[in-house]
């Protein structure tokens, strides 16, 4: 190696110096220590004895993590909801001759850019039984509301809905770029074969887009895994969350992630419950990379 | 034109839907307690703007608005700097185990954040850093995720400039800070307000390491404003409105760049 060829490598070794450390020790070597953890038991004084996978074993038969298990995954089906209202409306307002785009854009992104504990907060204010927005509508057409976010029977559901809207826009920015990255000349090509708007959207659109729905289905997927803040406020924050009674059903596994490593100390069940999550966000992830050759269509 | 018509009610009735909740905070905000718990509930505000004052009393909201500035701003600086040195490199230095560790890098990226929390959380304890602007601060300067982003876009940097400056003699060090800084603004700007986006509406690890009240940031001091003063949504709701206030002014003045930042990384706080 010449002189030229070592110093630039020494420079590269340089330049990547400050992030290579901070990435080894505040990111790689936790990953490792979090999967050593997940084999330990913690004691009362921050000490731990391997207990091998005693963990896990506790995991499967915890109803605790099954019932986070099904609520999250719940969410995160339910979720996906948001990817064809986003399509919906990226292609009204993707429509030629559209006015006030950047108006209705700006408008879909606020809740993206706000911050989810505020989110939650206002959003259970409006869920509120007896004082909230959306139970008083309902009266005025003759509804008695249920308590949204403290009724076992609505409580997730009420969550999704807060999921979806706080996401539409994001998806909606998304599929917009996505859309205009479709040549025109398709469009013509599909009319002049006498393609009516349905069936342009159909035959065209859809199929064009299907890369971009994929992508932020594997997003989504990946994100509504990690469902946390939302439930963390809107449950009746932190501690106070058991009381509510819909709380078995608000449990999600970030949120039982947090009460076993931050609130109970139990770090070595909380490490196994997280190695738990990267399994499911691998898994589904996968999953879904499989079965993408059934639907995505790569130009 | 008569279908334009449908679309545009479509269109206005979901916007109303997204605005919807944000007004009546800002109308519950701006109510007396006994008159946004009336039943059937006003639906305008009353002018009681000593909720937003009474936020300050009931949490140190002046000093969590800094820590969440701080803590906001000084990540930004740090992943802007150290992501772009290294991105720099991985775009354009060549070095033995380059792939190597750029694949490494990669992994950490697919990797959900609370696989990192514990071990973070012990190394901040050990340091004596829990309820300190360091804890919030120095995990959140590297980021796998901002190299990736500025390394795609170094690449995408037309090569002659540098070429040029290292005939002319120039090193790494100067065509990295004044050449390729400058091309990549677009670049770095987006990265800038992902992160800051990211570190203001941040919970999970602020939470979980300032416990003190005058330490914590605004989410977390929010959520704890939500634990202790559960039924007074006027005060909840004034807090929660300044405490979103200035990232949305933020984006609302830099939308076009956001929203670019946004549609090439495709990436979700």
């Amino acid at each position: 190696m010449n002189r030229g060829r070592a110093r630039e490598a020494l420079w590269g070794y340089a330049f990547i110096a400050p992030t290579g450390l901070g990435i080894a020790v505040f990111y790689l070597w936790p990953v490792l220590q979090t999967a050593y953890f997940s084999l330990t038991e913690w004691g009362a004084f921050g000490g731990h004895t391997w207990t091998g996978l005693d963990n896990y074993r506790r995991l499967a038969d915890d109803p605790e993590v099954g019932r986070a298990l099904v609520n999250t995954l719940t969410y995160t089906a339910l979720g996906l909801l948001s990817i064809p209202l986003a399509i919906g409306f990226a292609v009204l307002l993707n429509r030629k001759g559209m006015r006030f785009v950047g108006l209705y854009r700006t408008l879909f992104f606020l809740p993206v850019v706000t911050m989810p504990v505020a989110i939650a907060m206002v959003w259970r204010w409006l869920y509120n039984g007896d004082y909230g927005l959306i139970n008083y509508l309902l009266s005025l057409v003759g509804i008695d509301g249920p308590n949204w976010v403290a009724d076992p029977a609505t409580a997730l559901y009420a969550l999704v809905v807060v999921g979806v809207w706080a996401s539409v826009g994001y998806n909606l920015i998304i599929f917009l770029a996505g859309l205009q990255a479709i040549p025109k000349e398709y469009y013509e090509a599909a009319a002049i074969d006498g393609a009516g708007g349905w069936r342009q959207f159909f035959h065209v659109t859809l199929p064009l887009l299907s890369p971009t729905a994929f992508f932020v289905s594997v997003v989504s997927v990946i994100g509504s895994l990690q469902l946390f803040d939302l439930v963390y406020v809107m449950a009746g924050s932190g501690a106070g969350a058991r009381a509510n009674p819909a709380f078995p059903r608000l449990q999600t596994v970030v949120q039982l992630f947090y009460e076993r490593a931050f609130v109970t100390n139990d770090r070595g069940y909380a490490a196994a419950i997280v190695m738990m999550l990267l399994l499911l966000i691998v898994v589904l992830t996968a999953a879904q990379f499989r079965f993408q050759k059934k639907w995505v269509h790569y130009a | 034109m008569r279908r334009n018509r449908y679309v545009h009610t479509i269109l206005i009735a979901s916007a109303l839907a997204m605005v919807a909740p944000f007004c009546w905070q800002l109308i519950t905000s701006l109510k007396s307690l006994s008159s946004a718990t009336s039943v059937p509930p006003s639906l305008l505000p009353e002018g009681r703007w000593d909720n937003y004052s009474r936020v300050f009393d009931v949490i140190p909201f002046g000093q969590q608005f800094l820590n969440t500035v701080l803590m906001a701003g000084l990540r930004t600086i740090g992943q802007v700097l150290f992501c772009s040195m290294a991105a720099y490199a991985f775009a354009r230095l060549r070095f033995p185990g380059r792939n190597l560790l750029f694949g490494i890098l990669l992994s950490v990226l697919m990797v959900p954040p609370q696989l990192f929390i514990i071990p973070q959380y012990q190394i901040m304890s050990s340091l004596g850093w829990l309820n300190s602007l360091q804890a919030l601060v120095v995990p959140g300067l590297f980021s796998a995720f901002g190299v990736f982003l500025l390394r795609q876009f170094f690449l995408g940097l037309p090569k002659e400039l540098e070429e040029a400056a290292a005939i002319d003699g120039a090193g790494p060090v100067r065509i990295y800070w004044s050449i390729v800084l400058p091309l990549a603004r677009p670049g770095l700007v987006a990265l800038s307000l992902l992160v800051l986006l990211w570190s203001w509406n941040d919970l999970f690890w602020p939470l979980v390491v300032n416990t003190d009240p005058g330490k914590m940031t605004l989410s977390a001091g929010l959520a704890s404003l939500q634990g202790q003063f559960q039924t007074d949504y006027p005060v909840l709701m004034a807090g929660s409105l300044l405490a979103s206030l200035p990232i949305i002014a933020i984006f609302t003045l830099l939308q076009r760049q956001f929203i670019q930042g946004i549609a090439t990384s495709g990436i979700k706080g």
